[in-house]
This record gives C-alpha cells, sequence and structure tokens, in this order.
C-alpha cells in the first residue's frame, strides 16, 4: 500500500502558552498560527490571553492588541480597519473572513486564528497570493474599447449600471478563493470565484465592446468549469457578495451563444 | 558598519506608492515612453485611496451650470487663501479631462437620468463664485468611489504592464552630494532582500501621515513615510500645521461616514435636536467646509450641548431620508454605521465626532510635482530628481483646508501633470545615475540600528505617546498655551527616538521592524506639525489659534517651510510667499483677479 504522510515541518505542534493579563476578570484565550522561515522550526499555534474589557469590538483589535502589548512579533495583515482594503483576510473561527469587520462577539469560546488555508504561508497569519493576483490580472481587469471614444462620458443607463453592483465591490480578499474546494486541488488551472468574479463584472459592463473574447478566454475545462458549484464562496465572502451566481451567469451566456 | 547585501534596478522613473497618485503617475510616466518602476508597500489596491467615499470634483455640469472658474474660485476660498494660484488654476481646469479620462478606463461612475455620470453636492462647491447656490460637482460611484477609482487605476496599469514591485518598503531617498535625488532603496517583505532602484527621476506619492494622531479616517499604512524620507534627507516640509479634522468620523472607531451623507441631505443634531448649523452657517449649513463644520460641532459640545451619555459627540441624521436613496447612494456607509455604532441608519442617527483626515501640509512642490526646496533668494527652487503627488505632496491646492472631493481630483490632475513634466526633463537616452555607495551604506546602518534596537521603549508604546499628545495639544481648536505645552511634549518624545526596543530581528515581513521605520516617519512628521502651529499666530482655514482668532493676511498668508535636523528632535521655521498669480490672465479666459482677491470668510 502507498504510504502517505506530510512532511515532517508541516506538522502543526504546540506552541508557547503567553501569561494572563493579571488582575483582569473578563480574559478570553486566542490561539493563533505561528511561523516564520528562519527559525527552522515547525509551525506552531501560540496562546495568548487578553483581558476583553479594554480590548476593541473586532478580532483585529485582539490582533493589534496582542502585538502592541504582548508579542511584537506576531505578523498580520492589516490597514484600513475599515472592511475595504482586503487586507486582512485570514480564518477566524473555521470561517474565512475579514478580521477588522468579523466581532469577537461572533465567536463562541476561545477564538483560533489561521491564514488562509491551502496558500503558502509567508509568515504567521500573511498567505502569499501572487498567484491569485495573477489570475485577477488573466481575466483583463479594463474596459476594452473599439469604437472611438467619446469626448465626454460613455453613456450608461441606470439599470446597466444597476448590473455591476454585487460585482465591482469586490475588495479582492481571497476570502472566497480560498475556501473553495475545486481551487484547493485546481487552484493552478481553476481561476477560482474572485477572478471569474470580476470577469463577469467587465462581461456584464454595458461599456465594454469585448464580450466574446472575453468569453472565449474562459472557454476552458479548467479556468470556469472547474466550478461544481458548492457555494463556500459565496457563504463565506466578508462583503456579501455572490461570486457563485456570476459564475452561474458567466457559465449560462457560454450556453446561450452557442444555441 | 552593518553588511547587507543588495540588487540593483535602473530605470528612468521610479514612483514610490500605488495609491490613486501612484497609480497615475506611472501610468503617465509609460505614456511618456520612460522605463518605470512603481514600489509599493501594500499590494496597490490596498492604499488608502480604496477608502475614500464621497466622490471626486470636477465642473462637468451634468447636473446643472457649473464652470472650472467657479471651481477654483471655491477651491481659493476653501483654501482660506493659502493656496498656490496656479496649482489651483492648473486643477479646476484640468480636472472634467482627467475625470472623463477615469470614465473611459471603466470606473463605475453612478448615473443620472440621461446616462451621464452623476454628481452630487459636497461642501464648500457652490455656483456664481460663491454668490449662488451649492453646486453638485461631486461626481460619486456610490459611496465607494475611491475603490472605484483605485480598482479601475490598477486594472489599467496591467493593461499596460506596469513594472510592479510588490510589498516592497522604501527606506531611504538616495541624493547624489550635489542633492539631486538618484533613486531609493527599498526591503522586500516576503523574501528578506534589498533593492536599490537607481533613478532619474523619483516620485514620492506615499500619501498622509494621519496615524500621527491618536483618532484618525486614515488606515494603519498612513505613516508618512515620504515626508520622512524627505525630511531625512535634509528637505523641508511645508504647511505642516494645517490637518484637516472630519467632521463625521464614527464615535469610537474614527471610521468615516462621507461629507457626501450631508450631501444627499443628512444634517447634524446636537443635544437639543436642534439643526445648529443654521445658526453658525445660514446660508450653507451643513454643507459649509469642514473646518467651519468641525469647529462649530466642538463648540457646541464645549458649551455642553453634545449628545451621549458623557455629552461628548454630535449626532448625524440620515433616518428621515429614503431608504431607496440610502441603499442606492450610501449602501457602504450604511454598512459601516451598522458594523462600527450598531446603528440601523434608516431608523437611527449616526453618534460622530470630528476626527483628524487628510494633511494639507506635505512635501513642497510646484504645479508640476516637482519637489521644491525653498531658499532665502529663490522660494521656488527644485530639488532635481525628486517629486511628489498626492496627499505626500504639497502643490498647494488645498491651502488651510481642502475642500471634500478635492482630492482625488488633486491625485490624478496631478499624478498626470508629473508624467508630462518628466517627460520633459527625463532623457530616456541618458545612462541611469548610480547612487553613491556611502548613502547606500547610510541608510543600510539606520536600517541595522533599528532592526537591533535594544532600548527600553517599545515601538508601540512610544507611538501611542506621540499620538495622544498630538490629539491634544494639535486638535480643532488651538491655543498658545496647549501648543507650547505641546511643542515640549513632543519634543521629549521625539527624544527618546534613541531608546526603541524592538523584538523581531527577523528579515522575513519583519513587521515590528516596519512599524518602527515608520515610527520614524511619522515622528517628524508630528513634530514640524507641533511646531509649525505653535509658531503661526493667527487663525486660518484648519488652524483656529482661540489668542488669535483672526486671519491676518499681512503677516501670515505665507507657506510655513519646517526643517528638522539631524538628529529629529529640532525644527527650523522659514517661511516663503504665496504664488498670488493665476496661470491665465481674465484676456485669456482665465478667472478675474478681483474675484480671488482675499476677503473674509463667511457661509
Ligand atoms: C476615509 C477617507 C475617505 C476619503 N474620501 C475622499 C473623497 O470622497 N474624496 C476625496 O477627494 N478625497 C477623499 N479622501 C482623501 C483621499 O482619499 C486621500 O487623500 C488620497 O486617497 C490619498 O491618495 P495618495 O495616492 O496620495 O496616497 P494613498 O492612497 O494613501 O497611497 C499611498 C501609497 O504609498 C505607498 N507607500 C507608502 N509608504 C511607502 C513606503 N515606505 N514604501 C513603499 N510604498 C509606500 C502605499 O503602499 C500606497 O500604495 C478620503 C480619505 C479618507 C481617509
Ligand atoms: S468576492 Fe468577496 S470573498 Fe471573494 S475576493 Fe471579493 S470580497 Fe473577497
Ligand atoms: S484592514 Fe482593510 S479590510 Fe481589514
Amino acid at each position: 500500500m502507498v504510504q502517505f504522510s506530510l512532511p515532517k515541518n508541516s506538522k502543526i505542534t504546540k506552541g508557547k502558552t503567553w501569561p494572563k493579563p493579571e488582575g483582569a476578570t473578563n480574559v478570553r484565550a486566542f490561539h493563533i498560527y505561528r511561523w516564520n522561515e528562519e527559525d527552522g522550526q515547525n509551525p506552531r499555534v501560540d496562546t495568548y490571553f487578553l483581558d476583553m474589557d479594554t480590548c476593541g469590538p473586532m478580532i483585529l483589535d485582539a490582533l493589534i492588541k496582542i502585538k502592541n502589548e504582548i508579542d511584537p512579533t506576531l505578523t498580520f495583515r492589516r490597514s484600513c480597519r475599515e472592511g475595504i482594503c482586503g487586507s486582512c483576510a485570514m480564518n477566524i473561527d473555521g470561517i474565512n473572513t475579514l478580521a477588522c469587520i468579523y466581532g469577537l462577539d461572533e465567536v463562541k469560546g476561545d477564538v483560533k486564528i489561521y491564514p488562509l488555508p491551502h496558500m503558502p504561508v509567508v509568515k504567521d497569519l500573511i498567505p502569499d497570493l501572487t498567484h491569485f493576483y495573477a489570475q485577477h490580472a488573466s481575466i483583463m481587469p479594463w474596459l476594452e474599447t473599439k469604437t472611438n471614444r467619446p469626448a465626454k462620458e460613455w453613456k450608461q443607463s441606470i439599470e446597466d449600471r444597476k448590473k455591476l453592483d454585487g460585482l465591482y465591490e469586490c475588495v479582492m480578499c481571497a476570502s472566497c478563493s480560498t475556501s473553495c474546494p475545486s481551487y484547493w486541488w485546481n487552484g493552478d488551472r481553476y481561476l477560482g470565484p474572485a477572478a471569474l468574479l470580476h470577469a463577469y463584472r467587465w462581461i456584464i459592463d454595458s461599456r465594454d465592446e469585448a464580450t466574446g473574447e472575453r468569453l472565449d478566454e474562459l472557454e476552458d475545462p479548467f479556468k470556469l468549469y472547474r466550478c461544481h458549484t458548492i457555494m463556500n464562496c459565496t457563504n463565506t465572502c466578508p462583503k456579501g457578495l455572490n461570486p457563485a451566481k456570476a459564475i452561474a451567469e458567466i457559465k449560462k451566456m457560454m450556453v446561450e451563444r452557442v444555441v | 558598519m552593518a553588511a547587507y547585501e543588495f540588487e540593483t534596478h535602473e530605470y528612468d522613473v521610479v514612483v514610490v506608492g500605488a495609491g490613486g497618485a501612484g497609480l497615475r503617475a506611472t501610468l503617465g510616466m509609460a505614456e511618456q515612453g520612460l522605463r518605470t518602476a512603481c514600489v509599493t508597500k501594500v499590494f496597490p489596491t490596498r492604499s488608502h485611496t480604496v477608502a475614500a467615499q464621497g466622490g471626486i470634483a470636477a465642473s462637468l455640469g451634468n447636473m446643472g451650470p457649473d464652470s472650472w472658474q467657479w471651481h477654483m474660485y471655491d477651491t481659493v476660498k476653501g483654501s482660506d487663501w493659502l493656496g498656490d494660484t496656479d496649482a489651483m488654476e492648473y486643477l479646476a481646469r484640468e480636472a472634467p479631462k482627467a475625470v472623463y479620462e477615469l470614465e473611459h478606463y471603466g470606473v463605475p461612475f453612478s448615473r443620472t437620468e440621461e446616462g451621464k455620470i452623476y454628481q452630487r453636492p459636497f461642501g464648500g462647491h457652490t455656483t456664481e463664485f460663491g454668490e449662488g447656490p451649492p453646486v453638485q460637482r461631486t461626481c460619486a460611484a456610490a459611496d465607494r468611489t475611491g475603490h472605484a477609482i483605485l480598482h479601475t487605476l490598477y486594472g489599467q496599469s496591467v493593461k499596460n504592464n506596469a513594472e510592479f514591485f510588490i510589498e516592497y518598503f522604501a527606506i531611504d531617498l538616495l541624493m547624489s552630494d550635489d542633492g539631486e535625488c538618484q533613486g531609493v532603496l527599498c526591503w522586500k517583505l516576503d523574501d528578506g532582500t534589498f533593492h536599490v532602484f537607481n533613478a532619474k527621476m523619483t516620485v514620492l506619492a506615499t500619501g498622509g501621515y494621519g496615524r500621527a494622531y491618536f483618532s484618525a479616517t486614515s488606515a494603519h499604512t498612513c505613516t508618512g513615510d515620504g515626508g520622512g524620507m524627505v525630511m531625512r534627507a535634509g528637505l523641508p516640509m511645508q504647511d505642516m500645521e494645517f490637518v484637516q479634522f472630519h467632521p463625521t468620523g464614527i464615535y469610537g472607531s474614527g471610521c468615516l461616514i462621507t461629507e457626501g451623507a450631508r450631501g444627499e441631505g443628512g444634517y447634524l443634531t446636537n443635544a437639543e435636536g436642534e439643526r445648529f448649523m443654521e445658526r453658525y452657517a445660514p446660508t450653507y449649513k451643513d454643507l459649509a467646509p469642514r473646518d467651519y463644520v468641525s469647529r462649530s460641532m466642538t463648540m457646541e459640545i464645549r458649551e455642553g450641548r453634545g449628545v451621549g451619555a458623557e455629552g461628548d459627540h454630535i449626532f448625524l441624521n440620515l433616518n428621515h431620508l429614503p431608504a431607496e436613496a440610502l441603499a442606492e447612494r450610501l449602501p457602504g456607509i450604511s454598512e459601516s454605521a451598522r458594523i462600527f455604532a450598531g446603528v440601523d441608519v434608516t431608523k437611527e442617527p449616526i453618534p460622530v465626532l470630528p476626527t483628524v483626515h487628510y494633511n494639507m501640509g506635505g512635501i513642497p512642490t510646484n504645479y508640476w510635482g516637482e519637489v521644491l526646496n525653498p531658499t532665502a533668494d529663490n522660494p521656488t527652487a527644485v530639488v532635481p530628481g525628486l517629486m511628489a503627488v498626492g496627499e505626500a505632496g504639497c502643490a498647494s491646492v488645498h491651502g488651510a483646508n481642502r475642500l471634500g472631493s478635492n482630492s482625488l481630483i488633486d491625485l490624478v490632475v496631478f499624478g498626470r501633470a508629473s508624467a508630462i513634466r518628466a517627460g520633459a526633463v527625463v532623457d530616456p537616452t541618458t545612462a541611469v545615475p548610480t547612487a553613491p555607495a556611502a548613502q547606500i551604506q547610510k541608510s543600510f546602518d539606520r536600517f541595522d540600528g533599528l532592526r537591533h534596537a535594544k532600548g527600553a521603549i517599545p515601538t508601540a508604546d512610544l507611538r501611542l505617546d506621540m499620538q495622544k499628545t498630538m490629539q491634544r495639544d494639535a486638535a480643532v481648536f488651538r491655543t498658545a498655551k496647549t501648543m507650547a505645552e505641546g511643542v515640549d511634549a513632543m519634543t521629549a518624545i521625539a527624544g527618546k527616538m534613541t531608546d526603541l526596543k524592538v523584538t523581531d530581528t527577523t528579515l522575513v515581513w519583519n513587521s515590528d521592524l516596519m512599524e518602527t521605520l515608520e515610527l520614524t516617519n511619522l515622528m517628524p512628521s508630528a513634530l514640524t506639525t507641533i511646531v509649525s502651529a505653535e509658531a503661526r499666530k493667527e487663525s486660518r482655514g484648519a488652524h483656529a489659534h482661540e489668542d488669535f482668532a483672526e486671519r491676518d493676511d499681512e503677516n501670515w498668508r505665507v507657506h510655513t517651510v519646517a526643517r528638522v535636523d539631524a538628529a529629529g528632535t529640532s525644527v527650523d521655521l522659514s517661511y516663503r510667499p504665496v504664488i498670488a498669480d493665476p496661470l491665465t490672465t481674465e484676456d485669456e479666459g482665465g478667472i478675474s483677479l478681483q474675484k480671488i482677491a482675499p476677503k473674509a470668510r463667511t457661509f
């Protein structure tokens, strides 16, 4: 029988347990994934305790408090702290989401925080998103027009503009793609929900004149058709968007243009 | 001496920053046929421009009559006559073209019934040179305009194969012995390597320094890195005392509620339920400029009419607006109010407070984005090889107070202008200069010193001291006493930079060290702000001095020029004249000088 085993250095070990804050009565435990390539150690899970009476309401507030007051080496991405830049996506209590708009009160008991699943880790909670970005770039994320540009704006009706709602708001956090089993297995060739949502955003833009080319690009057994409507993407999107629906719309357009 | 290896890159132009300003400059540089690198500490679409909500100003006239001259007048008045007139004319004139260009790139603007770009009212934007009613000039993509613009500019950069260096942190400028900028040293976060970018032109598009304060609408990454690099190179900053407090940051979190909320009909009330702005600004009411509204709110709170258990904030009411209008035009802030204030905007008012929002001051430039190093005989002397655009720069179009929606337009107009200028002054056929080895070594020594800093004060603690001090002593209302105390306190805090403690000594994504490098940029920004403020003995725009309540054009219609010494603890101030001449005369179709002559600023 073939023996499958994970490489030795990928086993997650129990890490350091930091002291509890003194005199605090409202204490909560945070179990956080740690790894950095420079110390040559296996990944581990460190445990921190915070006084909830002096902590802000969001998961990101807790991470920043740990970094500022307990362990400055804890590393994660963050910028806007209001759910618009997409930097702070991570796996919180089993859910891919944005730490800055995910309330501490949404988690019961101890808080477990891991990087986005199935991505190479750069350090601690920071995944390598190079491939994810390349996939977004590959769907031609720009307005392609052929007619001569007008002196003023391209006209677009209020109804046509409405078709972009629920699409253009994507913050490219990668929560959806990294929650998708098809993407885990075929992420090298399947574009994943985020890139496909963007593809649809440009296909459906009434000003765009490259719909045919865009659909041609996606006509491929892997890029589009590895979506098996598992719906994890839509369930996890912290911005309330529906990538699964966008993918379904593209598939529908593919069928329609054949008949 | 610290020994670090590095890789060398050669470009005609290196742009530092990939927000709205950096991306527009990068696109333009490539159009000019210049080999351009864009380095950025965050992935482009994560730059702070993404958070801009309300919109971008341009006199398209889609909703009613408008003209660039009216836009210019409002900008001049908004600046409280501290803006440079040539730059303000350039901004207002070029604005419509820049917005149409963004639309052609694909920005999903909201639309009017005729399918044109939708424009909303914003504070301080009027008709008939301030004599007429408010104008709808602010072009909007719902309340996510910055997001829509930044993502579109990024897509356009991808289309044009822009060369990005993502999550590269710029540490220092590399200056030649005779004062020319020859590039920048960067640290690549994801593998811990170092990179020298040699270039004929370096463009700083690094954004503002809101995080010098405790409560700001700005992102954690707004740390004034461009200004820090400039000050370390011995070059000055300009008008740092002018810090804009936005009237409506959410009480507690500081997250912004766009002025567009008032543009769409929202209004402020105090504890008595009074719409007090009608009393302070009978004509423009809740849409008076930001400095004015923030001051009025602070007055209400100080006179005991604040809301809440502590009486320390104000209500913003939107619940009278139709739910459909809120859903169509203000969906983003409806979500933010729910998440950060627990408020359903269709039913309850939002608790708000004036919150640090924008830095009018920055790296002094002319309207082409070329960095200035003013001397007594030449107040507009240019630093060869160096430009600054966006919030990092000070052209100065916003003077003492920026009008809402005038920043996004500033990013694209001056991003483009810098590229046009670079096309004229950079010769792509000549050899790229090699930055002096001593400069590179000096920067590595600084880096290494911080990496192994073993003092007593963790970075986060000193940063908090600075932020609390600035919040207390360089606030909406300023007195001679608070500012003098602020100067002493900030000088002492800046003096502790030599006693920092850094815990993480790794090189891959060492965010402890990165935050420390950022603190070395925030600290001189904060210090120049408080010192410049203490020295300005008048009230103008965002600088409201209780002991000198009037504007004093005779003595103070001048730009403050601030330089920090090598130790980073003492600031030297000088002044340069405001540019009063527009680009074109009235005969050539320009604005009448009489129209923009200084007068009292009432609303
Ligand atoms: C919440 C909010 C809402 C706003 N709404 C509006 C609005 O509706 N209308 C309007 O006109 N203005 C608005 N503004 C103001 C406006 O958004 C900003 O002034 C503007 O976006 C700044 O753009 P920028 O390109 O100069 O810098 P940023 O967008 O801040 O980008 C800075 C760039 O520099 C890079 N960088 C910084 N330091 C380094 C370094 N050391 N090394 C490498 N890279 C570095 C960053 O990675 C980033 O790419 C708003 C501001 C805020 C805070
Ligand atoms: S669709 Fe949602 S989850 Fe996916 S990248 Fe965009 S914002 Fe994130
Ligand atoms: S920090 Fe920007 S989305 Fe969380």
